[in-house]
């Protein structure tokens, strides 16, 4: 029998899981059109700094987890720099060859994963390299919560207030301030941004430490409660990428909307019928998604209300 | 400007900018706003603009035309830094700024209108308006800005409206007010009345007029009808092949026989 309040957890653990996993990923790729197939390594870099921060220099947890999405977001940044823009790279090589030598990957999809695909082998096997199979873990702050014969973590109830919070910000940040409208500015026209005195290379730069970060924060917040090993990512990515693709165009709109409503179908099925067929339902849901709303959740939203504009 | 940053840029200067630079030095200032050197570029075996000097003074008001595929978008897109110079330079001031990202060259007083209508769409009229004045200006200062480009723009009363809204003319009519708001020292507009009636088009032309003579704007405006030219410029340039073909009042250009042929007349 499905107990409500298990229910209820475990859509919050649910919704908190995907939106986390999803967020940094879905910036990066609604504002840069570029698809970090390393972002389940960027998450593993926050999750490791967090860990051993705690565990070599004794910071409190909470400190350690924003170095961890700190110090993923400046990884970020380096990324964007070195591999996605060239920028770094064509610096050098204008003042010794005369020419660029990297062509930037901004809206090259196919590039960008190939490139993101192979910096994440480099991160995966670095960290084994450096670190081995596994590191020790941290323990999980809170304790508890018991009602009747069930038990609960309230850390998992923390983070799914953290994702809400995340979410706020982020709508916050891309819809109430200066950098959010040049952000906007330039998603939806580069040219017209840098005519308007915007630095797009800037935004980009800016943009993709943003997503990193928080890719950073989420392997941080998770470090407590996943085994510290470095293929940890990979547990992230397809709840990740799912959500980008159901959530649509809109960012943070179709990262909450997407999280809603697979968390909704992966904590009913998981509840149901274990974690396995719970992970089929998400994709099954996935599958459904695709057919009938090509365009997200999002672009499915943007399309009837442009139909509504017609009509009127 | 520090003193070494005048000489080396007198140094790297051509002819005409090393004049006007050493005049800068003297004191004997000269009015050249914009001058281009030579400027080429070229899209693979296909040159655009070939070996085009070009200058514009202080608050000139300028039109350039030409058949289409002369290299006029070209050569406006150079300035700005929408596209990088195959060879030759472009000096602002009596600075190069060949090299200069398109954002550093509008925080020196060059902005731009494009062809296509480039407001943002999905952003409110006092958003678009917002975003060159967010450049740099903020709070109670910003606020008026943007109120004062709305008004300028004749938007008054539009200002939560999605700028995807507004007509044709009114996209045209901001658009100028968003380059006009990061207060320039030249405006480039590249055919600003293309798709507008008459009415429309003379409310560009009275604005164009206004924001010369009252602000000092210095204008470069890529127009087709020789009637909109003539109403708010006395020199035009007429570009041809990529080259600067004639320059000069427009009541010569336009009875200039060679110019009727290539242009006026019909070679296209």
């Amino acid at each position: 029998m499905v107990n409500g309040i298990n229910l209820a957890l475990q859509f919050l653990d649910s919704f908190a899981f995907i939106v986390l996993a999803a967020a940094g990923l879905a910036i990066i790729f609604g504002i840069m059109g570029v698809i970090n197939l390393a972002h389940g390594e960027f998450i593993l870099i926050g999750a490791y700094t967090a860990t051993l921060a705690v565990t070599q220099l004794g910071l409190p947890l909470v400190v350690a987890m924003l170095v961890g999405g700190l110090v993923t977001g400046l990884f970020g940044i380096v990324t964007e720099r070195v591999i996605i823009s060239g920028a770094w790279p064509n610096y050098i090589s204008q003042r010794t060859l005369g020419r660029d030598v990297i062509e930037p990957l901004y809206d090259r999809l196919a590039d960008s994963m190939v490139a993101t695909f192979g910096l994440s082998l480099i991160l995966t096997q670095g960290a084994r390299i450096r670190f081995g199979n596994s590191i020790d873990q941290i323990a999980t702050p809170f304790g508890a919560i018991s009602y009747g014969a069930f038990s609960y973590s309230t850390y998992r109830i923390v983070l799914a207030g953290v994702s809400i919070g995340l979410l706020l910000a982020t709508y916050y940040l891309f819809t109430r301030t200066d950098f959010g409208m040049r952000a906007r500015a330039t998603i939806q026209d580069k040219e017209t941004a840098q005519a308007m005195g915007v630095n797009t290379d800037r935004m980009y730069m800016l943009t993709f430490g943003f997503g990193s970060a928080l890719a950073g924060l989420t392997g941080a917040l998770f470090a407590p409660v996943i085994s510290m090993q470095p293929t940890l990512g990979d547990q992230f990515l397809v709840e990740a990428f799912v959500a980008v693709v159901v959530g649509g165009p809109s960012v943070v709109l179709g990262t909450a909307l997407s999280g809603g409503v697979l968390g909704a179908i992966l904590a009913t099925f998981s509840n149901l019928y274990g974690t396995f067929i719970g992970r089929i339902a998400l994709l099954v849901a996935a599958l459904i998604a695709l057919r009938f709303l090509p365009d997200g959740i999002t672009g499915f939203i943007e399309q009837l209300r442009q139909r509504r504009q017609e009509s009127d | 400007m520090s003193d070494t940053e005048t000489e080396s840029d007198i140094d790297s200067l051509g002819p005409n900018v090393r004049q006007t630079a050493a005049e800068l030095a003297t004191g004997d200032r000269t009015d050249t706003l914009l001058q281009t050197d030579g400027l080429v570029k070229q899209f693979g075996g296909f040159t655009a603009t070939d070996d085009v000097d070009f200058s514009v003074s202080e608050g000139e008001l300028r039109c350039l035309i030409g058949p289409n595929g002369a290299g006029k978008s070209t050569l406006l897109n150079l300035i700005t830094g929408t596209y990088e110079a195959s060879d030759g330079s472009i000096y602002y001031n009596g600075h190069d700024i060949t090299n200069l990202d398109p954002h550093e060259r509008v925080s020196r007083g060059i902005s731009m209108k494009f062809q296509v209508p480039s407001v943002y769409g999905d952003l409110s009229v006092r958003e678009n308006v917002r975003l060159p004045v967010q450049q740099f200006a903020d709070g109670e200062e910003r606020r008026r800005l943007v109120a004062e480009a709305i008004e300028a723009a004749g938007l008054t009363g539009y200002e939560d409206v999605a700028a995807g809204q507004l007509s044709h003319g009114q996209q045209q009519q901001l658009e100028i007010g968003m380059a006009a708001a990061l207060e320039p020292d030249l405006l480039l507009l590249d055919e600003p009345v293309a798709g507008l009636d008459v009415a429309e088009r003379e409310a560009i032309a009275e604005r164009i007029r206004r924001l010369n003579e009252e602000q000092g704007i210095a204008f470069v405006v890529i127009e087709h009808d020789t009637d909109f030219v003539a109403s708010i410029a006395e020199e035009v340039t007429v570009l041809h092949n990529g080259e600067v073909f004639r320059e000069g009042p427009i009541g010569e250009i336009e009875s200039d026989s060679e110019v009727q042929r290539i242009y006026l007349g019909g070679e296209s």
